[in-house]
């Protein structure tokens, strides 16, 4: 007799992997990184370097050392690296943007179980850790060589940026948040090959926008609500960070609860806050709050809609 | 005319281009014919012949065991050569009639009092009685017995017989070639239905893959003001009992609820071209169709083909195997069973032979990762369920979560574990960690 394969059914499957959809998000985030190279020359390709090898090899010493099965190759720990990367400063030391890289692999991501276990976006997390840790060096933005504060800085201030200059990215900032129509054409790519969820973006931009005309304090004033869009890590943020699989809810109700979160969280920090900037907070403890959203936002299995 | 569908789905590659074209032509089995006593849902039926008996084509061979059971008849003329346990596609032996088939093709000749086979001196328990004698069941692959599902408690309540021509499992074609080829068999056998019902509606539900199909009972119901046809999205799986009723009628039924819950009742192609038989030439179902396809089978074909045929025998009547073939599967790739021996017989749910030089399931094996969360099964789950959280409740065995979940929701389809990127077996754990469920179910006399 032969020897036929037997599984249980069914016995297709698609060609989708997730090595192609994490290969897929980094192809999607190479307009920005490829201006953000262009914007802050050599160096933030060097640090882009750094974390992208620092995130990989965290990953394969852990899973070596652990005798577990090496996952690099599902190119989420790359993925990783390079978020990282496009949010540090161009200036930051190789050590720090090293010592993020592993904190993001080893702390946010292996500790609790590896890809798909995390509860929070490891790049996010080992940003804001560096952020708590080395506040100098992580909040340093200098541009042409010449130090001085970032776009949304100027306007926590009072201060006036030019708003075309902002869309396409030729000011300071981290490495890939600047320019923000390579970001939304990264964006349009996720979404137009379904790789994420619009609603994520969607509802967490719109919930922001209408915070910052209620309450951002300059009225309905268009010229600042675009201003504050394309300023710091939002579009980067709304797009690449919340939309993070693994740490956004599973269910579609949640994804727009979610979005809607974020985005008045992310308005609240910038508006009320200390700081310029909220993106990275605001994503990290609504990824706190997933776990919730999803319980409360089960869908209605078909067939018992208005049933008990 | 609208397209209709329901939430969520996929759309696998189809395959049917190469057996769609194909006119179904008659097998004729040779050597022993295998009728498992159980080849229904419910109850085995009894066998009413003895070792050494010879029976002809047609003639009853075992008789129902119970309220849901099914008749089962001949398929060929021969020697009862053995009553013994004989192994079935689902890898068990069961309880099986063999016959030694004489190759003369000797029909059974029932015996009808005058006047007694024409349709106008039917009364609706006459139509099912008829249905019930001919052993007819679902087709479609449950197989249900079809005199149980056409005696509702309520008949007055029935609005819709719905004949499901979605056919939306690929590579499957026997559907499509019945519409072709006999169209007329499937509208008759849908009046016959609708004789039951005196408040039922006639839906004939194509998918929009077959737009012949559609044109041609269009046209063979021009004259029929009770009987329609409806246009459905080409999406898998919309022949699915649930998919298919939302679809035409907007009603949605739950896995606590039949179809005749909310006035529908659905028969597959097969099936209705069974019942047509049945009660007008007084034919029992002993043959199906059967699509012999892959891109490891020589020559695709659709076969008419006797129930008990040896499935091994139906691959070589399609010109055996090419040289590497991983996997064959009775049924299509969604929803049919892996084999290991073919030499298993036909029985009257068996809807095709799938014959794979790669087997895609094997190919996945290493591509495999932890969950990402993507909510890819989320989305085209039919039974709106999450059924990565699922499996995750059915590999930690926990009952509890997976009830509370909806888990007893899913509808089996396997759309999830074909969309999973991180390859994971989705439908596999749920549809386990079901039975289980079920089976506690049944003993805690639930």
């Amino acid at each position: 007799m032969a020897n036929y394969n037997v599984s249980s059914n069914p016995h297709d499957r698609d060609s989708i992997t997730t090595a192609e959809i994490m290969l897929n998000v980094i192809i999607a985030l190479l307009p920005a990184t490829v201006f953000g190279v262009y914007n802050f020359g050599m160096r933030a390709l060097a640090v882009i370097i750094v974390t992208i090898v620092s995130c990989v090899l965290t990953e394969f010493l852990y899973e070596k050392g652990m005798k577990k099965k090496v996952t690099v190759s599902d190119f989420s720990a790359v993925l990783t690296g390079l978020l990282l990367a496009l949010n540090l400063p161009p200036t930051i030391p190789f050590w720090m943007a090293a010592m993020g890289g592993i904190f993001a692999i080893l702390v946010v991501k292996q500790l609790f179980g590896g890809l798909g276990q995390n509860f929070m976006n490891p790049a996010l997390g080992a940003r804001c850790f560096l952020l708590v840790s080395f506040a100098k060096y992580m909040t340093d933005f200098s541009y042409d060589g010449v130090s001085g504060p970032t776009p949304l800085a100027v306007l926590k201030k009072g201060g006036n940026f030019d708003l075309y200059k902002m869309f396409l990215g030729s000011h300071a900032g981290t490495i890939g948040e600047t320019s923000a129509v390579c970001l939304l054409i990264g964006g349009l790519y996720l979404i137009i090959f379904k790789l994420i969820d619009i609603r994520i973006p969607l509802t967490y931009l719109a919930s922001f926008a209408v915070f910052i005309l209620l309450f951002g304090g300059k009225g309905f004033d268009l010229t600042y609500l675009g201003q504050q869009m394309c300023g710091g890590g939002l579009l980067l943020g709304a797009f690449f960070m919340a939309t993070d699989y693994v740490t956004s809810p599973i269910t579609k109700k949640g994804r727009i609860v979610f979005g809607v979160i974020l985005g008045f969280l992310t308005a609240i920090l910038r508006v009320y806050g200390a700081g310029a900037e909220g993106v990275s907070y605001a994503i990290i403890i609504s990824n706190i709050l997933v776990p919730l959203i999803e319980k409360v936002t089960q869908p209605t299995a078909f067939g018992w809609e208005g049933k008990k | 005319m609208s397209i209709l569908t329901f939430k969520g789905g996929i759309h696998p590659f189809e395959g049917k281009e190469l057996s769609k074209d194909l006119p179904i032509k008659p097998f004729s089995p040779k050597g022993e014919l295998v009728f498992p006593l159980s080849q229904h849902i419910g109850a085995p039926a009894k066998p009413i012949v003895e070792v050494g008996e010879r029976v002809l084509k047609g003639q009853k061979i075992a008789e129902t065991g119970g309220f849901v059971s099914a008749n089962i008849h001949a398929s060929v003329s021969g020697t009862v050569k053995a009553i013994e346990p004989r192994l079935t596609l689902a890898g068990t032996k069961v309880m099986s009639i063999v016959i030694e088939n004489d190759e003369q093709n000797e029909e059974f000749v029932p015996d009808i009092p005058e006047g007694g086979s024409l349709l106008e001196n039917f009364t609706k328990k006459n139509i099912i009685e008829m249905i019930k004698e001919c052993g007819i069941v679902g087709m479609g692959g449950a197989g249900f017995p079809t005199h149980v599902k056409l005696s509702p408690k309520d008949p007055d309540a029935i609005e819709y017989i719905i004949v499901n021509g979605a056919e939306c499992e690929p590579y499957l074609t026997s559907d499509y070639r019945r519409l072709m080829e006999t169209p007329q068999k499937i509208v008759e056998g849908l009046k016959i239905m609708l004789l039951l019902f005196d408040n039922a509606k006639g839906i004939i539900a194509i998918e929009d893959n077959k737009k012949d199909a559609i044109a041609k009972v269009k046209e063979l119901i021009k004259d029929e003001p009770n009987i329609c046809v409806k246009k459905l999205f080409t999406k898998y799986p919309q022949g699915g009992e649930r998919a298919l009723i939302y679809a035409t009628t907007g009603r949605s039924i739950n896995s606590t609820m039949l179809p005749s819950d909310v006035g529908c009742i659905v028969n597959n192609i097969d099936t209705v071209t069974a019942i047509y038989e049945a009660v007008a030439n007084q034919k029992p179902l002993t043959s199906r169709i059967v699509t012999v396809t892959g891109d490891a089978i020589s020559t695709p074909q659709n076969f008419e083909v006797p129930i008990g045929s040896n499935q091994g025998d139906l691959i070589e009547a399609a010109g055996g195997l090419t040289k590497e073939c991983e996997k064959i599967i009775s049924g299509g790739p969604m929803m049919g069973t892996a084999m290991f021996d073919l030499n298993v017989p036909i029985v009257k749910t068996s809807s095709a032979i799938l014959c794979n030089s790669k087997d895609k399931v094997k190919e996945a094996e290493s591509l495999q990762t932890n969950c990402i969360n993507c909510g890819r099964c989320v989305s085209v789950c039919p039974g709106r369920v999450v059924p990565s959280r699922l499996a995750e409740f059915a590999n930690h065995g926990d009952k509890e979560s997976f009830e509370k979940y909806h888990g007893m929701e899913c509808c089996e389809c396997g759309c999830c574990s074909y969309v999973c990127p991180a390859k994971r077996n989705l439908t596999q754990a749920i549809k386990s960690m079901r039975k289980d469920i079920l089976a506690d179910r049944k003993k805690g006399g639930k």
